[in-house]
């Protein structure tokens, strides 16, 4: 029965790590439609960086920074070309992300790396350890930050001006390339931020971003595109389902279920959990 | 009418003569395994190029149909259970295996298998209006519980390892190298074949539907059309293509594991495609077998370079040339005949 | 849209011309005449297994620099042929019958995961050549074409287990990866445990690369185990260790015996996380004796003062100097003549001596358990004494009779 209890918590605790992995997708992929394939090697970056500082705290913004203008570099170079076209980013980036695998394991060698966890992590209040509940704040902390970006600023408003209707809110004076670089600048930073979260839970390695994709996109799939609070309850959902079905069956099958929970969903809800509404046909 | 087929013919000569008198045994049995990946390619050309459905999970096709085919492999041996049966301590042969002995069924399920589930999948997917990305992470995600799947259930499938270890193919010594000029022959003639039929099938009142559909499919509801139908019958086509190639691969290669369903190999056929020409099916085939050689011999050249090179190609094709080798091509005969 | 068929046509000629290109200009090796011997070397230097599989190519390329500095085999340089086997089984199989039927190797060192070896074994029997492979695997195999240089199981999970019941753990909990070496091993471990009065209370795999182990973490906690014993491969060691690790468990009260962790993959998980636990294999870099330090020695001098040398490399290393000390004792390197004089070959290496057994193609070997210490080293606590005569079917344990049929 304790065991039942703990995996409450811990359900939430994948959430929140499902979360932090594709908060940056609801922009990249949510605001601008922009499969990013590479999402999982800018968290790798963000991972990296950590791993080069060896300071969690620094290394948050660092990643912010470097994953961000990893991003950047990216939308400016290839994926502006492409809007439009989601199929073929989606190959794009296939290919900038296996370009990315390779340098990494070139500049930092193919064995895992070691991020030592700060001290004032070690420890746990119940079943959840205090690098868990930095996860969570984390996520959380993330989720406002998004929130009050997009409705509470001025270019958060104008991004979502330009996700509703991208001509009306360029002849209405509005720089959509701006905008476009932007979303994507903060999108691949969060996957940054991401990247370091993970280095307190898992390995540091190249491969590290392949592990992660999948489950990131199914999130914001099952969340409906660029809704927010869709991410976040498909995120907690995703996480208890995960949890409950390891606990009565075994990590394989429990993956199996997630993916069977998703895509019997989308037949019910084929959009995602919320829709933008919308008056476009195609 | 002669000058519109000698072309073709010219490739199925060199293909179904040249090549076997004139390549080693090793390298003609790794063109017989390019031309498998070329059948599920054409596949993928269908659906992708011609339907607009980019399906990034044939690999599980692929698999059904590998799969069968090797468990017909492992009955016909003989000599009781299979040997990854004996090491993962199964004392009797499962129900599901029994009727795999008989090489008509096995045949049969390796293509009738993925049409069944890409008919279910289609229906319910498409039906629903799922399309675009929506579909492709789907048809991924599928790739991939498929892949943890076939592993978890190691009794069943050989786990990870997947099935390897052939001996014979109806009495021919398999290691053969006149059993393996013969299978090369089957799979191009297999390959020649369902070319022929694609293009027809392309070039039929169906194949401009599709195509109608590919590029406005609410105008051809209108038109009073269902678009689901064109589309589930189109992947469904695509997905027997891609369990057919499964069954012949796995006495081509000598093996079949997860490792060949999952979803990067699912993702490098696609790629291939779009390397070849996403809209032209010879694009696709071509595609295939030089993103296969090139596989081969970059990987015996420069094993590092091999992931830098596969993905910078990609990035070219993808910025500079959208519709492959096919559209530079056609391009340019356009630019000479004028 | 229309195919230019013609020159579809011209690419097709060039490539096939180009395929038949490639192998008129290799010249055809003789494996005995001229003054080379060509040997194969065929380990995953891209993919997820590269992070292993490179180092034990490094041991294997120093051994044969080694080889010939000290004059060759038969008076011939040794020349090593690289490929590749990217992490995938079918790869493996393909590069495999390249090296034998193109380039016309004398032997292959090759391989890591079993599902790269049982890939590679019917193109070895099918072609009469000769696969060394250099990792502790699962047993039950003995194919006449492969000769196995790290441990089966009965020089490595029994003497595990005889260590975890001198230690007087009793309740073992079984953590590991979802393929075929980690559930052979737990069904030996379960026999074991019937036969010695151990409890099993849990036995869980997750899918390989799998890091999410929150869940998993509380069963084992939960069940309140005496040990736990773990086959977990790669990069999922990391995410186990660093999560049970925060959840509180501590090598005292829980020891987490593991057989797939050696010095390099400590530095990953991160010392802090897996220092104090044991781990069961038959070398350390610490193993005390001249050939070892000389090995470490060549081995840093050559990659690097940081470098470190493990299990598998020591056992790739092995590999070229056996199969160079038979094909000396046949004079020649032909495969049926190097098999026959294989067989009772005894050599002083880095893990002390080792001894081919004709029979079954396996190592005598010495079984060793380490504890992992704060530097990242691995300190011997305890060992079998004497080489262990490899028994891959364990035929000498009664109550293993039931596991598998010869």
């Amino acid at each position: 029965m304790e065991a039942l209890v703990n995996q409450l918590p811990i359900g939430l605790s994948i959430g929140a790590v499902l979360l932090l992995v594709a908060l940056g997708l609801t922009f990249t992929f949510g605001q601008m439609g922009v499969i990013n394939m590479a999402h999982g090697e800018f968290i790798m970056a963000g991972a990296y960086t950590a791993f080069l500082l060896q300071d969690l705290l620094l290394a948050l913004p660092a990643a912010f920074l470097v994953a961000g203008l990893m991003g950047l570099i990216l939308e400016r170079a290839a994926i502006r070309h492409f809007y439009g076209r989601p199929l073929d980013t989606l190959l794009l980036t296939w290919g900038v992300s296996l370009v990315l695998q390779q340098l990494a394991r070139d500049l930092f060698g193919a064995p895992n790396v070691q991020v030592a966890a700060p001290p004032w992590l070690t420890g746990a209040i119940g079943i959840l350890p205090y690098n868990r509940l930095f996860i969570l704040a984390l996520a959380v902390a993330g989720v406002v930050a998004v929130w009050a970006y997009l409705g509470h600023t001025r270019q958060g408003r104008r991004t979502q001006a330009v996700v509703q209707n991208r001509q009306l809110a360029a002849t209405s004076g509005i720089d959509t390339g701006r905008v476009d670089m932007l979303t994507f600048f903060i999108g691949s930073g969060l996957a940054g931020v991401a990247g370091v979260a993970l280095t307190l839970i898992g390995p540091v390695g190249p491969a590290l971003g392949t592990y992660y994709i999948v489950d990131a996109f199914l999130v914001v799939v099952a969340g409906g595109l660029g809704q927010l609070r869709g991410a976040v309850l498909a995120a907690a959902g995703l996480g208890l389902l995960n949890s409950y079905a390891e606990f009565w069956s075994d990590a394989s099958l429990a993956k199996v279920i997630v993916f069977a929970a998703v895509i019997a969903f989308l037949q019910v809800r084929p959009q995602g959990m919320f829709v933008l509404r919308s008056r476009a046909l195609t | 009418m002669i000058r519109k087929h000698l072309p073709f013919a010219t490739i199925a000569v060199l293909a179904l003569v040249a090549a076997p008198l004139l390549l080693e045994p090793f390298r003609l049995s790794l063109l017989a395994k390019y031309l498998c990946y070329a059948i599920v390619a054409l596949g993928i050309g269908l659906a992708w190029g011609q339907g607009g459905m980019l399906t990034l999970g044939q690999g599980v096709f692929f698999g059904l149909g590998g799969y069968s085919m090797a468990m017909y492999l492992k009955l016909a041996e003989g000599g009781g259970l299979p040997d990854f049966m004996v090491w993962s301590g199964v004392e009797e042969l499962p129900a599901l295996w029994t009727p795999f002995a008989n090489p008509v069924f096995a045949l049969g399920m390796a293509v009738l298998g993925p049409v069944a589930i890409a008919v279910v999948l289609g229906t319910l997917v498409f039906r629903q209006r799922v399309r675009g990305a929506y579909f492709a992470i789907l048809t991924q995600a599928l790739a991939a519980a498929m892949v943890i799947l076939l592993v978890g259930q190691q009794g069943l499938t050989g786990g990870t390892n997947g099935m390897t270890n052939f001996f014979d193919l109806f009495g021919a010594d398999l290691a053969a190298d006149s059993t393996q000029r013969g299978l090369y022959l089957v799979v191009a003639g297999v390959l020649g074949v369902l070319y022929l039929a694609t293009r027809q099938l392309v070039n039929s009142r169906f194949g401009r539907l599709l195509v109608a559909v590919r590029d406005g499919e609410d105008r051809v509801r209108f038109l009073g059309y269902n678009p689901a139908t064109v589309k589930t019958v189109t992947f469904a086509a695509s997905a027997g293509m891609a369990g057919l190639a499964g069954a012949l691969f796995v006495p081509v290669v000598g093996i079949i594991s997860p490792a060949l369903l999952g979803v990067v190999p699912s993702l490098e056929l696609v790629v291939a495609v779009a390397v070849g020409g996403r809209h032209a099916l010879a694009g696709a085939v071509l595609g295939a077998v030089l993103m296969g050689y090139a596989k081969t011999a970059f990987s015996e050249q420069f094993a590092d370079g091999w992931l830098y090179l596969q993905g910078a190609l990609f990035i070219l094709v993808m910025t500079l040339a959208p519709k492959g080798i096919a559209g530079i091509l056609g391009r340019w005969r356009s630019a000479r005949a004028t | 849209m229309r195919i230019p068929h013609a020159i579809l046509s011209g690419v097709l000629v060039i490539s096939v011309a180009a395929c038949s290109g490639t192998q008129s200009g290799t010249a055809p090796s003789e494996a005995a005449g001229g003054s080379e011997i060509k040997v194969g070397l065929l380990h995953s230097l891209s993919g997820t297994m590269a992070i292993s599989e490179v180092t034990v190519r490094d041991a294997e390329l120093l051994a044969i620099e080694e080889i010939n500095k000290a004059g060759g085999v038969l008076g011939k340089k040794l020349v090593p042929v690289v490929e590749d086997g990217a992490s995938d089984w079918p790869t493996f199989a393909e590069k495999a019958t390249k090296l034998i039927r193109q380039d016309k190797v004398a032997t292959v060192f090759g391989g890591w995961t079993s599902a790269s070896r049982k890939a590679m074994l019917p193109v070895f029997e099918r072609y009469k050549a000769l696969l060394w492979y250099p990792v502790q695997y699962e047993g039950l195999e003995s194919s006449p074409y492969i000769f196995y240089t790290g441990a089966t199981t009965n020089q490595q999970i029994i003497p595990g287990l005889d260590y975890l019941k001198e230690q007087g753990k009793k309740k073992i909990f079984l953590v590991g990866s979802d393929y075929v070496f980690p559930r052979t091993a737990n069904k030996i471990i379960k026999a074991y445990a019937a036969a010695n009065g151990m409890e099993i209370l849990g036995e869980e795999y997750t899918p390989l690369g799998h890091t999410e182990y929150s869940t998993l973490v509380n069963k084992v906690t939960q069940a309140k185990p005496e040990a736990v014993f773990n086959t977990l491969n790669g990069d999922s060691n990391v995410a186990f260790f660093k999560q049970l690790k925060s959840a509180g468990a501590t090598a005292e009260s829980m020891p987490v015996l593991s057989v797939s962790i050696a010095e390099e993959e400590v530095k990953g998980i991160g010392v802090d996380n897996i220092a104090g636990q044991p781990v069961a294999w038959n070398y350390y870099q610490t193993t005390d004796n001249p050939a070892n330090t000389a090995f470490v020695k060549a081995f840093k001098d050559t990659y690097g003062q940081d470098k470190v040398t493990s299990d598998p490399m020591e056992a790739g290393y092995n590999a070229v100097y056996l199969w160079a000390e038979a094909a000396k004792k046949a004079g020649t390197v032909e495969v049926e003549a190097v098999k026959k004089a294989a067989g009772g070959i005894a050599l002083e290496r880095p893990e002390g001596l080792v001894t081919i057994d004709g029979e079954t193609q396996h190592m005598y070997k010495t079984a060793r358990i380490g504890i992992v210490q704060p530097d990242g080293l691995i300190k011997q606590v305890w060992d079998s004494g004497k080489p262990i005569k490899p028994d891959p079917y364990l035929k000498g344990y009664p109550w293993a009779s039931g596991l598998a049929q010869g």
